[in-house]
């Protein structure tokens, strides 16, 4: 076969030896905020996609309380003043499906590769569109306190405390969501990941005691709820906001958060470099 | 010559499937090198190990001085990269979309937006600008991607297979926009299943096929070696199409293909010497021609005598054995 060639004169060497240029963290943080920046334009453009993290944490919040809470405590008001940061804490694990669609979406849409061919840090996509929830996340909290808040619940401690509430909330839902991200990084298509994420979340929610108290559960179950980090979480909320003690659950919950981060921000990042 | 990109022996294996079996690319700075091949012959692995997308199981790459194993960071700076498929958000606006692009290569603010203002104008997409892409017709989708890939202006810029699905129209203004680019100096990288567009557009051409290049030269080199020219006679009087036969049959010993309506003739034509032969002959005889032309084979036709099949077909029948006896 006649193949035509052409002469390849030797190119100038200019690379430096073990030049490999790395992007510092100051600038991927950069480059993250700037992806945020984005999601939350989309925020702005679509509010509709806020439904997930709004709508359904008060639908759960009215039907537990309304239909539930009388008999589970004897009395609604009640029942929602020790229910409302256990739905708040619940909501963050429900609300990291949404980071997990939005990276699946990006990916499979070949958004992604726009930005990794780009000079910006390799995590940065990730990092951005994870704080870019911080954002749905406060509003979710806030739609969630002013109907609350309506319903009848009050602060009972200070706001100090309940504000420091919120912040540890919405840093636990940063840690919860690698799990999220993971999920949405291995499966194919975005239609399978409610799917799959709920094996991880239902667990974690329903399995604690956001909605009633544990002292009638069976065995294993106690014993699950006991750990699980939402009741930790939850119980932290509720001393925060309500009264009782802090700092037990305040601890357990860091260990979880920097368990859960320790654990699935690497396996996120890897199943991200092995998918894109 | 410099090369502004460089590929040699890229091997990428998918599973079982080899999808670069050792392909060697060259494109000099400021030149477009066309990559031609059907479909699953591996141009988009080619191109995103040289967007640093991918990393070659073997083989290694320069693109813009830099190494794009030992320096994607590099290489990032220099490329601009339009995908197969439209890789820019839906949701935003085509203004954003730019925006966003120019802030993440550290614009500022107010550079990021004159910038896309000054894409978006060149790619007759002002009017659009404010919409968001998911309203854009493919054609605008296409060049809303090209001028993405254009906001750090880069050295060097890959597209691949920039014209598939559009309509004729679109396609020529993406022809005529590329074209535009090499003025500026830009070396441009381009995957096409189409013959006609590596021949329009591309500088030298790389066939690929199965993962591997299976010729590489300019189009009209790869034009000569696969088979002999075409001689073509347009007369003035189609009644003087029989007298041109029979000296063409005397000249190439072959009966020509003649059209006694149109007064057109065509004839193989091996001998280099034959149309100053012909041009004397037909003086002599006062016959006249308003076009005599040596036609190259097609560029189809050279990619059926360089891969024996068909440029761009669906490559859905597997392969029966008949390259056994090889
Ligand atoms: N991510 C992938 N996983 C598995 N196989 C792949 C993947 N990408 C490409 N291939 C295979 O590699 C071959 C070359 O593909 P590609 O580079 O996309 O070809 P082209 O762009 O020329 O159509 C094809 O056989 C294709 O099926
Ligand atoms: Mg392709």
């Amino acid at each position: 076969m006649s193949t035509t060639t052409v002469e390849r004169p030797e190119q100038a060497d200019q690379r430096s030896p073990g030049a490999t240029r790395r992007i510092g963290p100051l600038r991927t943080l950069q480059h993250g905020l700037t992806l945020a920046g984005r999601s939350v334009l989309k925020i702005r453009k679509s509010p509709e996609g806020l439904l997930d993290v709004t709508l359904q944490p008060i639908l759960f919040l009215a039907m537990f309380v309304y239909l539930l809470g009388g008999a589970i405590a004897g009395d609604t008001g009640e029942y929602l003043q020790r229910t409302l940061p256990g739905v708040m804490a619940m909501n963050m694990v429900f609300g990291s499906l949404g980071t997990g669609m939005q990276l699946n979406n990006d990916i499979t849409k070949g958004v992604f590769d726009r930005f990794r061919s780009l000079p910006v840090a390799r995590s940065a996509p990730l990092i951005g569109a994870v704080l870019g929830d911080v954002v749905r996340y406060v509003v979710s909290i806030a739609v969630l306190l002013v109907v609350a808040t309506l319903m009848g619940f009050r602060i009972e401690t200070n706001v100090v405390s309940a504000a420091a509430a919120i912040v540890l909330v919405i840093g636990f839902a940063l840690c919860v969501c690698w799990i999220s991200v993971m999920l949405g990084m291995l499966v194919k298509s975005q239609q399978a990941l409610p799917g799959v994420a709920m094996s991880f979340m239902f667990p974690l929610t329903m399995g604690s005691n956001v909605f009633a108290p544990t002292e009638t559960m069976p065995g294993w179950l106690q014993a699950w709820v006991s750990v699980n980090p939402v009741s930790k979480l939850a119980d932290t909320a509720r001393g925060l906001m309500i009264g009782g003690p802090v700092a037990g659950p305040l601890s357990a919950t860091l260990v979880w958060m920097v368990t859960l981060v320790v654990v699935f921000f690497p396996l996120a990042l890897g199943a991200y470099r092995r998918r894109v | 010559m410099t090369l502004a990109v460089q590929a040699e022996g890229l091997v990428k294996r998918f599973g079982t499937t080899k999808a670069l079996d050792g392909v060697d690319l060259a494109a000099p700075a400021g030149s477009i090198l066309g990559v031609l091949g059907p479909n699953g012959a591996g141009k988009t692995t080619s191109v995103r190990i040289l967007a640093t997308l991918l990393k070659p199981d073997a083989g290694n790459a320069t693109v813009a001085g830099h190494d794009v194993l030992r320096d994607p960071v590099g290489v990032r700076g220099k490329i601009g990269l339009t995908g197969q498929y439209a890789s820019v958000d839906e949701e935003l606006t085509g203004t954003e979309n730019l925006v966003l692009i120019g802030r993440l290569l550290e614009m500022s603010r107010s550079s990021a937006k004159a910038r896309a203002k000054e894409l978006l104008e060149r790619f007759g997409l002002t009017d659009a600008g404010n919409r968001a892409i998911k309203t854009y017709s493919g054609g605008m989708r296409r060049r809303l991607d090209l001028a993405a890939s254009l906001v750090g202006r880069p050295e060097v810029l890959y597209l691949d297979e920039p014209t598939t699905g559009l309509d004729p129209r679109s396609r020529n203004q993406v022809w005529d926009m590329v074209g535009a680019l090499t003025s500026e100096g830009v070396t441009v990288l381009l995957t096409t299943q189409y013959l006609e567009e590596a021949d329009q557009l591309a500088d030298r051409i790389s066939v690929i096929d199965h993962g591997r290049v299976v010729a590489e030269g300019r189009a009209d080199e790869l034009k000569r070696h696969s088979g002999s020219q075409t001689l073509q006679v347009r007369l003035s009087d189609p009644d003087d199409v029989t007298a041109t036969e029979t000296i063409l049959r005397e000249l190439t010993e072959r009966s020509p293909t003649a059209n006694h309506e149109t007064g057109l003739l065509t004839t193989p034509a091996e001998d280099p010497v034959l149309m100053s032969a012909l041009v004397r002959r037909l003086d002599e005889a006062g016959i006249v021609a308003d076009e005599l032309s040596l036609r190259l084979p097609s560029l189809d036709e050279a990619f059926l005598s360089i891969t024996g099949k068909p440029a761009g077909g669906e490559d859905s029948t597997p392969e029966s054995g008949e390259e056994s006896t090889a």
